[in-house]
C-alpha cells in the first residue's frame, strides 16, 4: 500500500529527480573524461582513448616536479590549518561568550574576508607582499591563505562554543579551578570535535584555494592546484594526457581529504559557514 | 457539530515496530476525550493518524458515516493544536488565526468577523497585531487554540498542549481549554501524559499502553475501578504489592506474602486476562490515602517503619518500609515522626487485586 | 559637603567596563583581529591609496582609464552577464529540488556527499574536465550526435566560449546553492507545514504562504554567496572561456593589469571597482532581505 504510493510520484517529482540525475551525469562525465584520458595513450576522437598506459603518471610526476609541489602543498596547508585554529578559536570563544560594545563591528571585520572575492583583496595583498619582499615565498602564501581561513574558523566555531553550557565553566570555577585549568581541562576537550571539524574544513579549502595562492606564489611556493592551472594554461608544449594525470593526482588527494572530512563533518558543513 | 467519529481498528506500524494497534473508539459530538499514557505509548501516533499527518497501515476512520482516512489532512477539516504550537513565525497573530479561513477563500469581512470573535474568546484581541515571537507561552498557546477552532472544525485535536507551560499557567490554561470547549461546543480529542489533566478535563479517557488500549471509560470508572495494575498505577494507586492468592471467595480474595496478609477485592478483569487462582501470583494496588494507620482493635495488615515524613498542611505524606524492605506510601492526618513503627490497615473494598504478577498486565 | 554628597562617586573604571561586558576574555580576540587587520584591512587600504596614485592621469587617472576604455569597462557587463544568470539558475533550481528532498529518505547522505564533490574539486579541475567533456569531440557532443541533435561536422561550440564558463559556474555553484538551501529548509520546523495542512492548505498553498516566506531570507543569502562565486570567476574564465573576448571578466582585467603589466595602481583600482560593485549587489540583496521576516524559523532540535 505504502510502497505503491511512493512509486506513483507526481510529474513534478520526476522532473526534479531527472534534473538531479542529469546534473550528476554531467559531473560524472566531467570527472570521468579527465580520469580516462589520464590513462590513455592518445585520444583524438571517439568514445574512448586508442590505448591505455600508466606512463602519463610517471611523466607528469617528473615533468611537473610533483614531489616538490606536493611537499610544498602540504607544508602550506598544515601551516594554514594550525595558525588559523590558533588565531581563530580564541576569538570565536570570546565572541560566543561575551556581548560587548562593538561586537557587531568585530563580526563585520570577520565576515568581510569571506564576502569579498579573493581576487579583489588578493591583488592589493600581493602588492603589499611584494613591498615587504614576501611575495613568492612560502611565508607569503601562508599569510595570504590565513585571510579567509581565520574568519572561517571563527564562524564555524562560534555556534559550536555557544552550545556548550557556560555553567560547566562556572561549575569548574566553583570547584576551585583557575582560568588555565578551566580552559585546558573543561573547554578544550569539549571543543576538540569542533576544532577537528573546523581544521578539516580549512584543510579542504586551502588545498583547493586557487586565486590567493596563484597571486602570491612564486616558482618554489606553488601548490598543486596552481601548478595544474599553469600547466593547462601553457598547454601545447606538454601532452594533454600528462596534464590530466596531474589533474587526477589532484582529484585523488582531494577525494582522500574529502573522505576524511566527511567522517567528521556533515556534508552541508562543507559549504554552510554557520547556522546563523 | 458532528454526531460521531468512528475509529475502526486503526493501526500504524513502522516496519516491525507497531506504534498503534487496532484502536477502536467512537467519539460523540460535544465529547471531550483524553488519550492518556506514558511517552511512547502511541498516543501522539494515534492523533497524527486521525489528523491525516501519518498514513494508516490498517483500519479506517468514519466521520458521520463518511470514510475520511483516504483524505489528505487539508481535506479533513480538523483543527489541531500542536505541542510546540507551530505558529507561523512570520505572520501576526491575526494572520495566523485567519490562515485557515484564507485557505478556504472565505470573504474578507467574514474572516474579519470570525477572527475577531475567536480572538475575543481566547482574550487576545489587544495582541492581534503582534508576531508570535513577542508573546508569552500561555498567549502563544491561546493563539494556537484560536487558530484551530476558528474554522469551527468538527473535531479538535490537541497534542499535549500544556506540556511547555509552567505549573501555575498550566492550571489556568486547563480551565481555559475546558471553558473554550464548552462555549464553542467543540468535540475534542486531547493527548496527554498527565493523569490529573486528563481526569479533570475529559468526559472519557482512553488509556494506551504500547500501542494498545488498556482501558476506556469515564474518569470515575477509571479512578474507581481500573481494570489492570497498569491503569491503576496510572490512576494514582502508588502502592503496588506483589503477593500470592491464598483464599478466593466470590469477589473477595485473601492474599499474602512478604509478611503481609490482607483481604482485597478482585478487580473486574479483562476477558482475555489471566484468571486468578489459588496459589497464583497477584498484584495488589492501594492508593496512599486508603492505607490507614490502624485504630486499636482493627485488622492490622502489616507493620512498617516510617522513613520519610513530609508535612503537607492538612496531612502528612509518609514513606515507610515494611519488615522485608518493601516501600509503601500513605497519607494520614495523625502526627507521625521518622522512625515510628506504624500498624497499617486497609479497607478490603479499597485494595484491588489483579491476577498475574511480574510485568504482565 | 552637600555638593560632594549630591554627586555620586564615579564608579571605578573596571566596574563601568564590566557593566558593558568588557573583561579580560576579550583579549582572546586580539590575535585574530590583529591578523585580519594586518593581512586584510591594511592591504585593502594600501591598495585603495595606491589606486589614487597612478603613473599618469592625476588622482582619478586609474579609474578614468578603466571607465574610459571600452575593453576594460566592458568587463562589468561581461561579469554581470555571467554572475546574474548563473546565480539565478543555481538558486532557482535549488528551491524545487531541495523542497522535494526535505525529510529523510534512503541514500540521502550519499546524495549530499555526491553533490559536495564538485564544490571541493574546485574550479580548476572542473574547468579541465569541462574542456574535455564539453569539447568538440567530447562525450557531450558525441551523445548529441548519437541522438541526431547535431551533425558530426558541426559540433556545438561550448568551450572557449561564454557557455563553458556558465557551465563551470553551475557545476560548482549549484551544489553550493543546493546544500545551503537544503540546510535553510531543514531549519524550518516541519510542524509548521503540518499545521498549515490541518488548516486546509494544499501543497502549493503550504509552499506559497508558509515555507517560501520563511525560506526567502535564506534564499537571498544563498543568492549573495553564489553571486560572489560567479562575480569573482577567474580560473575557469581563463581556461574554458574566451579570456580576451566574451569572457574577459573584471577579475581577469585586474589580474592582467597588476601582475602581467605590473601596473599596480591600475590593478588595485580594478580590484576596488570590483569590490564596490559586489558590495553594492550584496547591500541590495540584504536590503530586500530586511523587508521580510527573518527571525527564528522553529529550528529542528
Amino acid at each position: 500500500m505504502l510502497r505503491t504510493k511512493a512509486l506513483t510520484l507526481r510529474p513534478g517529482t520526476w522532473l526534479v529527480w531527472a534534473l538531479v540525475v542529469f546534473f550528476l551525469v554531467n559531473v560524472l562525465g566531467v570527472i570521468g573524461s579527465v580520469v580516462l584520458d589520464s590513462f590513455g595513450t592518445t585520444w583524438f576522437n571517439g568514445w574512448s582513448p586508442n590505448g591505455y598506459t600508466s606512463s602519463n603518471y610517471s611523466s607528469a610526476w617528473n615533468e611537473f616536479d610533483l614531489g616538490q609541489v606536493m611537499t610544498v602543498t602540504f607544508e602550506i596547508t598544515f601551516l594554514v590549518v594550525g595558525l588559523s585554529l590558533l588565531l581563530g578559536v580564541p576569538a570565536a570563544y570570546a565572541l560566543a561568550r561575551r556581548s560587548f560594545p562593538g561586537k557587531r563591528a568585530v563580526m563585520l571585520l570577520f565576515v568581510l574576508p569571506i564576502l569579498v572575492p579573493p581576487i579583489a583583496y588578493g591583488i592589493p595583498l600581493a602588492t603589499v607582499l611584494y613591498k615587504f619582499h614576501l611575495a613568492g615565498s612560502l611565508t607569503g602564501v601562508v599569510l595570504a591563505n590565513l585571510v579567509p581561513s581565520i574568519p572561517f574558523v571563527v564562524y564555524t566555531m562560534t555556534p559550536f562554543i555557544e552550545q556548550i553550557d557556560p555553567r560547566l565553566e562556572q561549575a569548574a570555577r566553583m570547584c576551585g579551578a583557575p582560568t588555565r585549568s578551566v580552559l585546558g581541562r573543561i573547554v578544550a576537550p569539549l571543543l576538540l570535535p569542533g576544532m577537528l571539524a573546523a581544521g578539516i574544513l580549512v584543510l579542504v579549502r586551502t588545498f583547493g584555494m586557487f586565486e590567493l595562492t596563484f597571486l602570491t606564489s612564486g616558482p618554489t611556493s606553488q601548490t598543486l592546484v596552481v601548478s595544474l592551472f599553469s600547466a593547462v594554461f601553457s598547454a601545447g608544449i606538454r601532452s594533454a594526457q600528462s596534464i590530466d594525470a596531474m589533474a587526477v593526482i589532484y582529484t585523488g588527494s582531494m577525494l582522500v581529504l574529502l573522505v576524511i572530512a566527511l567522517r567528521f563533518v556533515n556534508p552541508t558543513q562543507l559549504v554552510a559557514r554557520s547556522r546563523d | 457539530m458532528i454526531s460521531e467519529l468512528k475509529l475502526n481498528g486503526i493501526s500504524r506500524a513502522y516496519g516491525d515496530h507497531r506504534a498503534l494497534t487496532e484502536l477502536e473508539l467512537t467519539v460523540h459530538g460535544g465529547e471531550f476525550i483524553a488519550l492518556l499514557g506514558p511517552s511512547g505509548c502511541g498516543k501522539t501516533t494515534a492523533l497524527n493518524s486521525i489528523a491525516g499527518l501519518l498514513p494508516l497501515t490498517g483500519g479506517s476512520i468514519d466521520l458521520d458515516g463518511r470514510r475520511i482516512d483516504t483524505l489528505p489532512p487539508e481535506k479533513r477539516g480538523f483543527g489541531m493544536v500542536f505541542q510546540n504550537y507551530a505558529l507561523f513565525p512570520h505572520l501576526s497573530v491575526r494572520r495566523n488565526v485567519a490562515f485557515g479561513l484564507r485557505m478556504r477563500k472565505v470573504a474578507r469581512p467574514e474572516i474579519e468577523r470570525r477572527v475577531n470573535a475567536v480572538l475575543d474568546l481566547v482574550r487576545l484581541a489587544e495582541h492581534a497585531h503582534k508576531l508570535p515571537g513577542q508573546l508569552s507561552g500561555g498567549q502563544q498557546q491561546r493563539v494556537a487554540i484560536a487558530r484551530a477552532i476558528v474554522l469551527e472544525p468538527p473535531l479538535v485535536l490537541m497534542d499535549e498542549p500544556l506540556s511547555n507551560l509552567d505549573a501555575a499557567l498550566r492550571l489556568d490554561m486547563r480551565a481555559e481549554i475546558r471553558r473554550i470547549h464548552q462555549e464553542f461546543g467543540l468535540t475534542t480529542l486531547y493527548v496527554t501524559h498527565d493523569q490529573e489533566e486528563a481526569l479533570s478535563l475529559a468526559d472519557r479517557l482512553v488509556v494506551l499502553r504500547a500501542g494498545r488500549v488498556a482501558q476506556i471509560g469515564t474518569p470515575a470508572e477509571l479512578y474507581e475501578s481500573p481494570r489492570s495494575a497498569y491503569v491503576a498505577a496510572f490512576m494514582g494507586y502508588r502502592n503496588i504489592l506483589e503477593l500470592t492468592a491464598e483464599v478466593l471467595d466470590g469477589t473477595r480474595a485473601t492474599v499474602a506474602g512478604d509478611g503481609v496478609k490482607l483481604v482485597g477485592t478482585l478487580a473486574d478483569e479483562r476477558d482475555d486476562g489471566p484468571v486468578c487462582t489459588v496459589g497464583a501470583p497477584v498484584r495488589v494496588a492501594i492508593r496512599p490515602e486508603d492505607l490507614r494507620i490502624a485504630a486499636d482493635g482493627a485488622d492490622v495488615v502489616f507493620e512498617a517503619v516510617a522513613e520519610i515524613v513530609e508535612y503537607h498542611g492538612r496531612e502528612f505524606q509518609v514513606d515507610a518500609l515494611t519488615r522485608t524492605g518493601q516501600r509503601v506510601h500513605l497519607r494520614t492526618d495523625e502526627r507521625v515522626a521518622t522512625g515510628d513503627r506504624l500498624a497499617l490497615t486497609v479497607d478490603p473494598r479499597r485494595a484491588l487485586v489483579f491476577a498475574g504478577g511480574g510485568d504482565g498486565t | 559637603m552637600s555638593a560632594l554628597a549630591a554627586a555620586p562617586p564615579r564608579p571605578a573604571l573596571r566596574h563601568r567596563l564590566a557593566e558593558h561586558g568588557v573583561d579580560r576574555t576579550l583579549l582572546l580576540m586580539l590575535p585574530g583581529i590583529v591578523a585580519i587587520a594586518a593581512l586584510f584591512c591594511y592591504p585593502f587600504v594600501y591598495g585603495l591609496g595606491l589606486s589614487f596614485q597612478p603613473s599618469k592621469g592625476g588622482v582619478f587617472g586609474a579609474y578614468r582609464s578603466f571607465f574610459g576604455d571600452s575593453f576594460s569597462s566592458g568587463t562589468i557587463a561581461t561579469t554581470f552577464g555571467l554572475a546574474i544568470p548563473s546565480s539565478l539558475i543555481n538558486v532557482g533550481l535549488s528551491v524545487p529540488i531541495s523542497y522535494r528532498m526535505r525529510g529523510d529518505f534512503r541514500g540521502k547522505r550519499l546524495l549530499l556527499t555526491l553533490l559536495v564533490v564538485p564544490i571541493t574539486l574546485g574550479t580548476v579541475l572542473t574547468a579541465e574536465g569541462i574542456l574535455e567533456f564539453f569539447g568538440p569531440v567530447g562525450w557531450f557532443n558525441l551523445t548529441l550526435q548519437k541522438l541526431g541533435l547535431v551533425s558530426a561536422g558541426a559540433p556545438m561550440k561550448l568551450i572557449n566560449d561564454y557557455w563553458g564558463v556558465l557551465f563551470s559556474l553551475i557545476i560548482s555553484g549549484f551544489p553550493f546553492a543546493f546544500l545551503l538551501t537544503h540546510s535553510y529548509l531543514s531549519g524550518i520546523h516541519p510542524a509548521l507545514e503540518k499545521a498549515a495542512a490541518t488548516l486546509g492548505a494544499g501543497w502549493w498553498q503550504r509552499f506559497r504562504f508558509v515555507t517560501f516566506p520563511l525560506l526567502l531570507p535564506g534564499l537571498l543569502t544563498t543568492f549573495c554567496l553564489t553571486f560572489v562565486l560567479g562575480f569573482s570567476v577567474f580560473p575557469s574564465a581563463m581556461m574554458v572561456g574566451d579570456p580576451d573576448g566574451k569572457t574577459h571578466v573584471i577579475s581577469i582585467e585586474a589580474y592582467e593589469q597588476a601582475l602581467q603589466n605590473f601596473d599596480y595602481p591600475q590593478g588595485c583600482a580594478d580590484a576596488m571597482i570590483m569590490t564596490g560593485l559586489m558590495l553594492a549587489v550584496i547591500a541590495l540583496a540584504m536590503g530586500i532581505r530586511a523587508l521580510f521576516y527573518s527571525g527564528s524559523t522553529g529550528g529542528k532540535g
